[in-house]
């Protein structure tokens, strides 16, 4: 009970310091303080309180694109275990659901991007499906390897069953795997080198140029909902990268943030020292991500 | 007919009744055809009645679980005549009756007989034909019946799809349609004799009765495969399926979509549930025809931007989906795992309700666009959602259905399929079936980056032309059909195991070694979880909608243009359209679809002239392969047509000759 409680409480008040936690990371390679920590909070607190903007040609999908999206991510939360800790939603097959949360999350993204008719929105838009098209499979490759280690079709188990002794019997297909999901959490929350949430040039974003016209409470949780995809796809890594095992309930959730926190900082690292890739070549990547992930699933068939 | 043992209490009754009111619902506006009006309100009236009472009886049926066997007493040589509706014909004959009826009504206010005279009263009389033709295609028990019930359904949908054959490109589509379907009839023509040839009968033997070790079995098994194929538009099969669909009527197209694709995968569900123990490899090979089919048609649909075109490519995917179902259940079958088996045919089967009900609804959705802006291309359109609000809505639900989103019916299918191969991917030694996991997750990648070109080039942003600009919302009997078919798309996707208790039965008829696993569904694929997930899916959606209500509500709120990044005179042609949007995707998938790109650069140094882009995605197979052979028979075959001439007494001299040494022949 307590366990669900940390897990609801974690999942909703987290994710923000995530993105304070990598621009500190890319301000102080920068040789910058940089903005505080708790920064994300105050623009998203901030933003729920001010006034919108709203272009004239857009319908209620474009009110409906960020609300549908925050909730399907939302939705998605309850089905991830954090660190040693079940989740609180589980059951047979619901890694699908989790997929396919993101689907619809993205399907109303898009959609609400095409409602203002903007080209560069649109344009957005098309690379999102595009590059989210393509990295779809590598998440299911990962989940296979994951349910054929833990024999299991449940994602609390898949994901809680890797130790530090997975890494000692099947190192080769977890490096793999660890590369291949670390593509997918970049390309999934828009960061270096697939797209970059900073650029002050509309023609070379992906992510940020979709959500352009949006202003106000309703951009307000768009930034909450790509903090909340960050945490859960972070959590969906580390579960892989770092599965440290404490021992007590207490001490693996203080493990779970620490690796949490490291795997932002990780990110913020590459964001430094990786420069934007050229639009043309995050196909090639992706694909290239995705047949790591199928070698990965060779290695352990043996 | 012989009403043996049944009165008229007996629900199949109530079924053929519907059956025979739909076929000869066009009847009277043919004898009428002089005063447009009556003819097609009497035909829309016997039809939703036929579907009432269609439905009713179908249901009825399929919750007692039991098998209705009729014979109808004819005088042909081709043994006697059984009808049957067993769970399996009924789970088909339940889309026949609901997409026919909704068609109907469609009908009404997309084809009105007073704007029609000429076409309305022989299109409204082959609809109602085709309906009932597939009713009886799928309740037929003897061989020749089947054909027959067959060839009435390839003809109907013909004539039904033909009916503006003014129009040169209609007549060409109609025509590769009426080539590729008697084609597969040949080839099932040749199956029935086979099968007659096994059986000594022309009636269809009990399921299961048949041994599938003999060559025969095979020949039967691959000539069904390439026959129904045909129907179902698998590839290679598909070529007629884009231009039939694009070019004949939109209720048409929903009922071709809907309803008679499923009866190609109707006819090889039947015939491999003939067979005892089916080798493994005829799984396989379905799975990989599905697999085809899947992924390529729905590249193929990415490079649409005629609207129905797009959604006739995208039944080849999701036919494509459906037949790897089918070929897990004879993998899992071959194999001796029934649950892995049962997840596929079960996933199959939800898929073909599933599709039924979205597809239709997106083809009819196609229609009211068409009927407002006169335009099949969505780069033509824009901004519609404004303008037809609820079409635009209904729409919404279709295409998310059709991408597998929940909380919609059509993720309840492909999450029964998912759960079959990571069933495969942690029990199986090799996982070989598990490597259709990522394909799915692409295909359902792809199909979202389809949808969301399509549904923004067409409702959302700023209309393109003045079509666009002045679209209408449709009248109530072209909304109702949709506003329906996409309530029940939410209702089966929050609750698909009300489906699922629709489909046990048939599962149990097709393969009852399947139906053993049936306690373990339940644990392997959890569906009371997706009606617990959808819930509390919409319950967050609500919650945050009105907290976004209330604070929009707190705050100022205005209204202005869409930021155009500093350019002062943005114009709604250089929005992104569906062109520009499925661009990326088609460069990716250029071996494939191998588009065209025709820029000719500005002309001129200084002041450059007008410059104009083309591009063309070509029907691959049917341009590069098809039409050659075609051309080159032709040239062969060009010697015979000297037999050809035009004069009439030869002609009969033939008739003679061939008469006379068939009869020679057969003493």
């Amino acid at each position: 009970m307590i366990d669900i409680l940390i897990h609801l409480l974690l999942t909703i008040f987290m994710p923000p310091l995530l993105l304070g936690v990598i621009g500190k990371t890319k301000a102080a390679f920068a040789g910058r303080v940089g903005a505080p920590y708790l920064q994300p909070y105050y623009d998203i607190l901030r933003l729920l309180r001010k006034g919108s903007v709203f272009s004239d040609t857009t319908t209620w999908l474009f009110r409906a694109g960020p609300v549908v999206t925050l909730a399907a991510v939302a939705a998605a939360t309850l089905l991830i275990p954090l660190g040693n800790h079940p989740a609180p939603v589980s059951f047979a097959g619901d890694m699908i659901l989790f997929a396919y949360l993101f689907g619809l999350a993205r399907f109303f993204t898009m959609t609400a991007a095409l409602d203002t008719g903007s080209s560069f929105e649109g344009m957005g838009a098309a690379r999102e499906a595009t590059f989210s098209c393509l990295a779809e499979p590598t998440l299911f490759f990962a989940l296979i390897v994951l349910a054929r280690l833990s024999d299991s079709l449940t994602l609390s188990t898949m994901l809680t069953h890797s130790s530090a002794a997975t890494w000692l019997t099947d190192g080769a297909a977890m490096l793999l795997l660890v590369g291949a999901l670390f593509t997918v959490v970049l390309v999934e929350n828009s960061r270096i080198p697939f797209d970059d949430p900073n650029t002050h040039l509309e023609l070379t974003m992906v992510h940020e140029v979709m959500v352009l016209d949006h202003s106000g409470p309703a951009f307000g949780y768009i930034l909450y909902g790509a903090a909340l995809k960050l945490f859960v796809l972070l959590t969906f890594f580390i579960q892989v990268a770092l599965p440290l095992r404490a021992g007590t309930s207490l001490l693996d959730w203080v493990v779970f943030v620490a690796s949490l926190l490291l795997a932002a900082v990780a990110i913020g690292v590459v964001e430094s020292v990786m420069a934007r890739l050229r639009l043309l070549r995050i196909p090639q990547l992706l694909v290239a991500a995705c047949i790591l992930s199928a070698f990965a699933m060779l290695l352990i068939l043996r | 007919m012989d009403a043996s043992g049944a009165g008229l209490h007996d629900p199949a009754v109530l079924v053929f009744t519907a059956i025979l009111l739909s076929a000869v619902s066009g009847l009277p506006g043919l004898l009428l055809a002089g005063r447009p009006g009556p003819g097609q309100r009497i035909a829309t009236g016997c039809t939703l009645l036929a579907s009432l009472l269609g439905l009713g009886g179908t249901l009825a049926l399929l919750f007692t679980g039991r098998t209705a066997t009729y014979t109808i007493a004819w005088t042909l040589p081709f043994d006697a005549c059984d009808v049957a509706i067993d769970p399996l014909s009924a789970l088909f004959l339940l889309p026949i009756f609901l997409i026919s009826g909704c068609a109907a009504l469609y009908a009404g206010s997309y084809w009105p007989a007073a704007a029609n005279r000429r076409t309305e009263p022989l299109l409204t009389f082959s609809t109602g034909l085709l309906a009932a033709a597939m009713a009886l295609v799928v309740t037929a028990r003897n061989g020749a019946l089947f054909l027959m019930a067959w060839e009435v359904m390839a003809m109907s949908a013909y004539f039904a799809l033909t009916v503006e054959h003014e129009r040169p490109e209609v007549r060409e589509g109609g025509a590769v349609y009426l080539v590729a379907t008697h084609v597969g009839t040949l080839l099932l023509f040749v199956m029935f004799i086979l099968l007659r040839t096994a059986t000594g009968s022309f009636l269809l033997p009990a399921g299961g009765s048949m041994a599938a070790a003999p060559v025969g079995a095979t020949v039967i098994f691959l000539c069904a495969l390439a026959g129904f194929g045909f129907k179902a538009g698998l590839m290679p099969f598909h070529i007629w399926l884009p231009a039939a669909h694009a070019n004949a009527p939109s209720h048409v197209s929903a009922l071709m979509s809907g309803v008679m694709l499923k009866m190609g995968l109707y006819g090889i569900i039947r015939t491999a549930s003939l067979f005892h123990a089916p080798p493994l490899w005829w799984g396989v090979i379905l799975l990989c025809a599905g697999a085809a089919s899947a992924l390529l048609g729905i590249v193929f649909a990415t490079a649409q931007r005629d609207l129905k075109r797009l959604l006739a490519y995208s039944s080849i995917e999701n036919i494509g989906i459906i037949t790897i179902g089918l070929g897990v259940a004879l993998i899992g079958a071959a194999t001796h795992r029934p649950l892995l088996g049962l997840l596929g045919l079960a996933g199959a089967l939800l898929h073909i309700l599933n599709h039924s009900l979205f597809k239709p609804l997106l083809f009819l959705g196609a229609g009211a666009l068409i009927h407002a802006t006169e335009t099949r291309l969505a780069d033509l359109m824009g901004g519609l959602a404004r303008r037809m609000p609820w079409t635009a809505t209904f729409f919404l639900a279709g295409a998310v259905a059709i991408c597998g989103l929940p909380p919609f019916n059509g993720f309840a299918g492909e999450f029964l399929l998912y759960a079959a191969f990571f069933n495969d991917a942690t029990g199986a030694p090799v996982p070989y079936l598990a490597l259709a996991a990522p394909l799915l997750a692409l295909v359902g990648g792809l199909a979202a980056v389809c949808f969301v070109k399509l549904y923004g080039a067409v409702f959302l942003g700023s209309p393109r032309t003045p079509a666009a600009e002045h679209g209408h919302e449709a009248g109530w009997p072209m909304l109702a059909p949709m506003g329906g078919l996409a309530l029940l798309c939410a209702l089966f996707g929050i609750a698909p195991q009300l489906l699922l208790a629709l489909l046990m039965p048939a599962v149990a008829v097709v393969a009852p070694e399947l139906a053993a696993a049936n306690s373990a569904l339940a644990a392997a694929a959890p569906l009371q979880w997706l009606t617990a997930a959808g819930m509390a899916l919409l319950l967050i959606i609500g919650a945050l909608a009105l907290a976004l209500r209330r604070r929009l509500g707190l705050s100022p709120s205005a209204a202005d243009a869409t930021w155009g990044c500093g350019y002062l005179r943005p114009a709604a042609s250089m929005q992104y359209s569906a062109s520009s949007f499925g661009e990326m995707m088609v460069r990716l998938f250029a071996t494939v679809i191998r588009p065209r790109f025709d820029a000719p650069g500005p002309a001129g140094h200084f002041s450059p002239a007008r410059a104009a882009f083309r591009s063309r995605c070509p029907e691959t197979l049917l341009e590069n392969v098809i039409t050659p052979a075609f051309r080159g028979a032709d040239r062969v075959f060009s010697y015979c047509r000297r037999l050809q001439h035009g004069e009439h007494q030869l002609y009969m001299l033939y008739i003679f000759i061939t008469l006379f040494l068939l009869m020679a022949w057969a003493r």
